[in-house]
């Protein structure tokens, strides 16, 4: 779609575009050609000379274990915090299109949740699981499970799911509660009245009528967890115990900062990036078939 | 107050060419209408004149000065809009001193033009008025408003009462011209509406597939259209079309009905012709002119006329008579034309056979 | 509508409502338990926390706690003084949120209403930037800020952030449905386009700048990697980088008293905007997701 009418100028729209494409350039695309660059480079442990070295990263993390690991961790983790960061958001989202008295309540007090940064609801959920002053776990202790998330992988795991889903089940919620509201209420009265249970008609009407929304969240929420969960990692089990919850963002932070190996970090940005690129493009096919939907 | 000169003036989009070469001149203090088919073009002329689109070719002149690189601000025009196009944070106060106050007028002169117009237009107690919270023609005298106090050299309207219902639209275009009558300023009006052309223009320009096919006062057109488009496009409800063959010093119409062909128009007949007659020039129980056999079909029941739907010969004719004579559906009915009032056209040119030309 | 449904929904209501809002009540609970957790902890001293269980009751230390943290910050661990790193928070956030809706409407306005040589180029560039989030190009970008002499300043917490392909979308889309008309009208009224950007697009942006600055404030006073990368000052700390600083040791010497207050004064900012601009927060969200 394009203007008919235009304004006529030769520096004016330059001019204007011109802050976004200095920020553009300088922070993001002469980093991320640098990040490319690094990649095929190895630098000496002092840091004080590099050589050019091709695919010799690449070889390297595909050969090694531990980034291998991470993947697998990293989709672990993306399918739980996705998977139980919208199943919640969805069986709320169903009742509270369903009640009719104190509905805005209901969602004020259910949406808040998205205000608060992830590394913050890291701090919360470990506190509250804390395995030696957390209230939560002196309950469990009590039904006799012992929970000890810092030498527990599985444990810890689980923490930074919950961690992390629980900001998302606000935006998912929303999302739902939109999708499901925009369903025409005639189309759920005639199954009504064609007998269908409130349940079935869930799943046989409502659920495929809702499920763009559906598909645009699972995308959301796994480059949510993919990209945006540093904080959670960070502020509670720094990638471990033994690098259970060590997924690719912290290990690429890890190895580029902590353990300064550029090159191996630097061929990591690369592979994010590539995962990045996959998960926009697929998200925008997405968002296309949404405009015509 | 300025004469508008279109000189030439051509319109090429790539290299489709949408506007033909067009030569008009719209005089001063003049109210022209340019009427026409949707995409013919009558709204890309309008914006060539506000300098909103440029001319591929041609020269506009508005008082004798060639306008054609001349910005829309500086050529001393206003513009009124299909859609209104009222600024909607603004009151009706602010939209219509927006353009004094970029042309830096100062505030007491902006004050007093705008009372006038708002006096001029009943718009007085709305001043304060968001346009949402006015009605269609209240926010249509706004943007007239608008136009007004720029006191322009020329009034351009782009299908300004087409937003409008029926009614609001007859009550409009009468304050249209009541406004033009005590103005008195240059106006080009579009419309594809022939109603309002009728009722509105001054002259009016038929304009078809990018030509102006006849300019001409309403009363004008209407009695001497130059084509078959323009015998069909103005007169309401259309001139009736009847398929003829020349014959001697006649025209066969169908089922063996032969009319007289004048004798200043037999030199120049082609073979084929087509004969138009006005609804409302067939006469139910006439004594004089052609006699036309017609069964009528349905009747459409206006009031104080009725259109009769008949056939003839396998060609629809319409037939306008009084409302209280109406036939029932089913009769077969005798008409009459009187020989005057039939219009000879050359069916292959479209052009009509007129006598000396 | 609802009532039409629910009317024929009549023959099972009283239970299926029962069980809607006590899942909904759960949800609430659940949602706001460790809210309530840190609130309390942040209202009780240090020993009594320690002491597990904690009671789930406020305690009586809110203000000691909350004066400690503002002023003084955490004994252990970091200690910078809570305060400074709100200010910074607000100060980072609030910058962010305008820097990033005055270069997108600006640059929008410029993609929308000119045509010149680029444009498209300049467009995909924006887009690109999607692509490229600070994850994977920590390293080259911390040297550029530091190259710039960034490390440890505001500019350095701001500006890396403020380009924006989502909210120059956003603005694209929504110049894209202002009339034409609009813009002759004001070509015959004599306005050039920055007159027409002030006057006109501005104001009719309103509301689409009013959700987007909720949604971008509530990015900026989250931000975590980057200002985690470029501040090394405690007196440059935002709020949740601070807060990850304090806990430095193991649970039991942590001063998890003053950690949680500064848990709260962290996350109720961000929280209150959502409650009280619900509104701009859900339009800007949907929005921005377009």
């Amino acid at each position: 779609m394009e203007k008919r009418v235009v304004f006529k100028s030769a520096w004016l729209p330059y001019a204007l575009v011109a802050p976004q494409i200095a920020i553009t350039v300088i922070f993001f695309f002469w980093p991320a050609i640098e990040a490319v660059y690094y990649a095929f480079l190895v630098q000496d442990p002092f840091g004080l000379s590099s050589h050019f070295v091709w695919f010799q990263n690449f070889t390297e993390l595909f050969a090694s274990p531990e980034y291998l690991d991470s993947f697998k961790t990293t989709a672990v983790f993306s399918v739980l915090v996705a998977a139980l960061g919208m199943s919640i958001a969805l069986l709320l989202a169903a009742m509270a299109d369903r009640v009719i008295r104190g509905s805005l309540a209901y969602k004020t007090m259910l949406i808040w949740p998205y205000a608060v940064a992830p590394a913050i609801a890291g701090v919360l959920w470990a506190f509250m699981f804390s395995p030696s002053i957390g209230i939560v776990t002196y309950y469990l202790l009590k039904l006799g499970l012992n929970w000890n998330w810092v030498i527990n992988g599985n444990q810890a795991m689980l923490l930074v799911v919950m961690a992390a889903a629980y900001k998302q089940v606000s935006y998912n919620f929303l999302f739902f509660l939109a999708g499901l509201q925009s369903i025409p209420r005639s189309m759920i009265e005639a199954a009504a009245i064609d007998g269908a249970s409130p349940v079935r008609r869930f799943w046989t009407i409502i659920f495929p009528l809702i499920s763009p929304t559906t598909f645009f969240l699972l995308v959301v929420n796994i480059v949510y967890a993919f990209f945006d969960t540093f904080g959670v990692i960070d502020a509670t089990t720094q990638g471990g115990p033994a690098a259970a919850t060590e997924i690719l963002v912290y290990k690429v932070y890890y190895d580029g900062v902590k353990a300064a190996d550029l090159g191996g970090s630097s061929a990591q940005s690369v592979i994010l990036m590539f995962i990045v690129i996959a998960l926009t493009v697929v998200q925008f096919r997405f968002v296309e078939r949404k405009v015509q939907y | 107050m300025a004469e508008i000169v279109l000189d030439g003036v051509t319109k090429s989009f790539g290299k489709t060419e949408v506007i033909h070469p067009v030569q008009a001149t719209i005089a001063d203090g003049e109210f022209v209408v340019i009427v026409g088919p949707s995409g013919c073009g009558k709204s890309t002329l309008l914006r060539i004149i506000a300098g909103l689109e440029t001319a591929t070719a041609g020269e506009i002149r508005i008082a004798g000065k060639r306008v054609n690189e001349v910005e829309p601000k500086d050529r001393n025009i206003a513009m009124v809009f299909q859609n209104y196009a009222l600024y909607p944070h603004m009151t009706v106060y602010g939209n219509m001193a927006y353009g004094l106050k970029i042309r830096k007028l100062s505030r007491a002169d902006i004050e007093q033009r705008v009372q006038r117009a708002a006096k001029i237009l009943e718009l007085g107690p709305y001043l304060q008025r968001k346009p949402r919270e006015l009605s269609g023609g209240q926010r249509q005298r706004v943007a007239m408003g608008r136009a007004i106090v720029r006191e322009p050299a020329a009034f351009l309207f782009d299908e300004p009462l087409s937003n409008l219902d029926a009614k609001l639209r007859v009550q409009m275009r009468l304050e249209i011209q009541k406004l033009h009558r005590e103005l008195r300023t240059t106006s080009v009006y579009v419309t594809h509406d022939q109603v309002e052309a009728m009722t509105l223009a001054d002259r009016m320009f038929v304009i078809n597939a990018g030509t102006i096919e006849q300019a001409g006062a309403p009363i004008e057109v209407y009695d001497d259209p130059a084509t078959l488009f323009v015998a069909g496009f103005i007169g309401s409800p259309s001139m009736n079309f009847l398929p003829g063959r020349r014959e001697a010093d006649g025209v066969e119409v169908g089922g063996g009905m032969k009319v007289p062909l004048p004798e200043a128009l037999r030199a120049s007949a082609p073979q084929s012709l087509t004969v138009g007659v006005r609804p409302e020039h067939l006469e139910l129980g006439g004594t004089e002119g052609l006699p036309f056999r017609l069964n009528v079909e349905t009747i459409e029941a206006l009031g104080a006329d009725s259109l009769l739907h008949t056939n003839f010969h396998g060609t629809p004719l319409v037939a306008r008579v009084d409302g209280h004579a109406a036939p029932a559906a089913g009769e077969t009915l005798t008409f009459t034309v009187l020989p005057r009032h039939l219009y000879f056209f050359d069916t292959a040119s479209g052009k009509r056979l007129r006598a000396g030309r | 509508m609802k009532d039409a449904t629910t009317a024929l929904m009549v023959e099972n209501r009283p239970i299926a409502d029962f069980i809607a809002h006590a899942i909904l009540i759960l949800g609430v609970i659940v949602v706001a338990f460790p809210l309530w957790v840190t609130f309390v902890a942040s209202t009780r001293t240090f020993d009594e926390i320690v002491n597990v269980p904690m009671a789930l009751t406020p305690g009586t230390h809110l203000i000691d706690n909350y004066r400690q943290a503002l002023t003084a910050g955490s004994e252990r661990g970091s200690s910078a003084p809570v305060g400074t790193m709100l200010m910074n928070s607000a100060i980072v956030a609030f910058c962010i949120a305008v820097g990033k809706i005055a270069i997108s409407i600006i640059s929008a306005f410029a993609i929308v209403y000119f045509r010149f040589p680029l444009r498209k180029f300049f467009f995909w560039m924006i887009f690109l930037t999607l692509m490229l989030p600070v994850e994977v190009r920590i390293i080259p970008t911390f040297e550029v800020a530091a190259d710039l002499k960034l490390l440890d300043s505001y500019q350095g917490l701001i500006l890396p952030l403020i380009a924006s392909a989502t909210a120059t979308f956003l603005f694209r889309q929504f110049f894209l449905t202002i009339p034409d008309e609009l813009v002759e009208a004001a070509r015959i009224d004599g306005a050039g386009p920055m007159r027409f950007f002030f006057d006109v697009v501005i104001p009719l942006s309103r509301t689409h700048v009013a959700a987007l600055f909720v949604i971008l404030f509530i990015y900026g006073w989250n931000q975590y990697l980057w200002p985690l990368l470029i501040t090394q000052k405690e007196s440059m700390y935002t709020v949740v980088i601070g807060i990850k600083r304090m806990i430095a040791a193991g649970d039991a010497s942590n001063e998890w008293n003053i950690i949680m207050a500064t848990a709260m004064l962290a996350l109720l900012p961000p929280a209150l905007v959502v409650i009280l601009m619900q509104k701009w927060f859900v339009k800007g969200l949907v929005d921005s997701e377009k």
